[in-house]
């Protein structure tokens, strides 16, 4: 065991694999706690599933598994998903709810139809496009890895840049109007980063499990502090520790798939920070209370003894 | 019957049952609450073969209705814990789709359970998988599935109409002439569940969240009365997978794949032509109004 695990860690293809998701933890923890505030978490579920489209097209149109231009496909029909999600929303009568699922579902479905498309051209058989859905992070190797490493770190560096525009427009938005702020700009630049989050993490965790990099991080970084700064930091380190121990897992396991793994150490993450974190924590919250309650209780004792030592006197 | 309309009447029945129920889930916004079970349905599945270790419908059905509960009650908690509910329905989903993912690459690789299959759905097999129940003759397991759960689903609306419509509508006055509006809630949930897994095995439990949705909020933009919406989008969902199937046998492609895309054509269509409120017709008023 103990081989195995230093054979992987020295191994220089599997080092690259861990930084590029530990970098993509970063990022999409830091992007995924703005969308949590916004209220828009859910719509990077949708850009996940429209991604497929997209890297079929752009696989049909340009015949090769190139990872750039694959990923420049599904960036069009992503941004395309989210403009449809806020168009419907905004000029019918229904509501996001149902505008996301409706989004959602109809872009993937027709990301199946090409998928099926793609599998009888004589060069699709093997493209491996099926890794999309659930995320091979073991088996990316060199260029991908980096080209996802890179566009991670660019990510982080572009929200670092904007954050104090984007955390008026966060939290005050007429405020961010008052100040003279391009508000349309910054909402189509925070969507636009979302979507390319989604979109380089397609590659590691796959198009379906994509939103609890987005989702799960975040919320259990809300349960530790009040302040968006600290949140962001918070929950990028929890992005990161769950993508290294997917890719781990995934690794030491013969074909294990690489999303699930960082799914499920995400909500072991969330679940340990909704019970113990100091201060929101369920069960610090509980301990609180029965010292409260005992501490009432001993008042009161001594309340009512003092009133009756009252009394004799 | 030929092979093509065992295929129809399969799809048919498919783009009924979950048309019908969708519309609830579109007045009570809880579209992506139909989202979440369709993906957690895999692990009520998977669970209900590791199990029996048998592939029969009638534990497959229980197993996805436990979990699709489950996962209703669970973002429930979360919510009331203090999470908002986009976030506490992200979590609780994606948790246990990867558990269920986990548990398939795990202990059933060698079946017939694989994970494509739960996502895209064959219904290319449907005709080929008889079963014998009682007296009939032998039918295809998929018609057999969900003409029970259409009938379960007609049933149970049909008893509980009154009280389905005025918790969807206003549930303070629902609460406040004494139904119980949380008992409704779970009901309608394990009605998207049973709906859902009787679709899986036909369409793909991804892809049932297009005709889940889809028809529902095309016949939403069309008419305001409850009834005439059920109906309408019943119809559309029967469209959808006609055309789908026919679409799909031209191009050779999958027809589940084709029958979400003709159902989101069908959206696009009405949300730009519907009398009432599609945007064209909005248009002309607005101008219209101007032109007084």
């Amino acid at each position: 065991m103990n081989d195995l695990l230093k054979m992987i860690l020295f191994d220089a293809n599997t080092q690259w694999v861990l930084i590029g998701t530990m970098l993509l933890g970063v990022a999409s923890g830091v992007l995924g706690s703005i969308a949590l505030l916004r209220k828009q978490s859910l719509i990077g579920d949708a850009v996940a599933h429209a991604a497929l489209p997209g890297i079929c097209i752009a696989f049909l149109l340009s015949g090769e598994k190139s990872l750039f231009v694959l990923l420049i496909g599904a960036t069009m029909t992503g941004l395309l998903a989210a403009y449809c999600i806020q168009f419907i929303i905004s000029s019918s009568i229904i509501k996001e709810d149902a505008a996301i699922c409706l989004v959602l579902s109809v872009f993937f479905g027709f990301g199946i139809v090409l998928l099926t498309k793609v599998s009888q051209t004589p060069s699709g058989n093997k493209s491996g496009l099926d890794d999309f859905i659930f995320g091979q992070a073991a088996s990316l190797v060199g260029n991908d890895v980096k080209l996802m490493a890179g566009a991670a770190a660019v990510l982080i560096f572009i929200t670092a840049l904007i954050f104090k525009e984007l955390k008026v427009l966060t939290f005050d938005p007429s405020f961010a109007k008052g100040l003279g702020l391009p508000t349309g700009l910054l909402n189509f630049l925070f969507l636009s980063l979302l979507v390319a989050a989604v979109v380089v993490g397609i590659q590691a965790v796959g198009v379906i499990l994509m939103a609890a990099l987005l989702i799960t991080p975040a919320i259990a970084a809300r349960y530790w502090t009040n302040s968006l700064s600290k949140m962001i930091v918070i929950s990028g380190i929890f992005g990161a520790l769950s993508g290294m121990a997917g890719t781990l897992i995934s690794t030491i396991g013969e074909g294990l798939p690489t999303g699930p793994f960082i799914v499920v150490t995400a909500t072991a993450l969330f679940l340990l920070s909704m019970l113990f974190a100091p201060e929101r924590g369920l069960v610090t919250k509980w301990v609180k209370r029965m010292a409260n309650n005992k501490q009432l209780r001993r008042n009161k004792l001594l309340q009512g003894e003092k009133r009756s030592g009252f009394h004799e006197l | 019957m030929s092979y093509e309309s065992w295929i129809l009447i399969v799809g048919s029945l498919a783009g009924i049952t979950c048309g019908i129920t969708g519309c609830f889930l579109i007045l009570r916004k809880l579209s992506m609450l139909a989202d979440a079970i369709s993906h957690t349905v895999l692990l009520g599945i998977v669970l209900a073969f590791i199990v029996s270790q048998s592939m029969s419908g009638v534990y497959m059905l229980i197993g996805a209705a436990v979990v699709g509960l489950l996962t209703a009650v669970g973002v429930q908690m979360l919510h009331q814990a203090g999470i908002q509910e986009d976030a506490s329905i992200g979590v609780v989903f994606t948790f246990l789709f990867a558990v269920g993912v986990i548990l398939i690459t795990v202990f059933a690789d060698d079946v017939h359970l694989d994970v494509d299959h739960a996502l895209m759905g064959e219904i290319t097999f449907v005709p080929w998988d008889l079963v014998q129940w009682g007296f009939l003759p032998e039918l295809p397991k998929a018609f057999l599935m969900l003409s029970t759960v259409l009938v379960i689903n007609l049933v149970i609306i049909g008893l509980f109409y009154k009280e389905l419509k005025i918790t969807s509508f206003d549930p303070q006055m629902a609460a406040a002439i004494g139904i119980p509006v949380l008992l409704i809630h779970y009901l309608l949930m394990g009605l998207v569940s049973i709906t859902t897994v009787a679709s899986f095995d036909s369409v793909g439990a991804i892809l049932v969240v297009a005709m889940l949705i889809a028809p529902g909020a095309s016949a939403y933009l069309i008419t305001d009365k409850l009834s005439i919406m059920l109906l309408l989008s019943a119809l559309i969902g029967v469209a959808a997978a006609v055309i789908g199937y026919y679409l799909a046998s031209w191009l050779d492609v999958s027809i589940s794949g084709s029958m979400a895309t003709i159902n989101g054509i069908i959206f696009a269509l009405v949300f730009l032509f519907s009398p009432t409120k599609g945007l064209l017709s909005k248009k002309i008023s607005m101008k219209r109004l101007k032109m007084d």
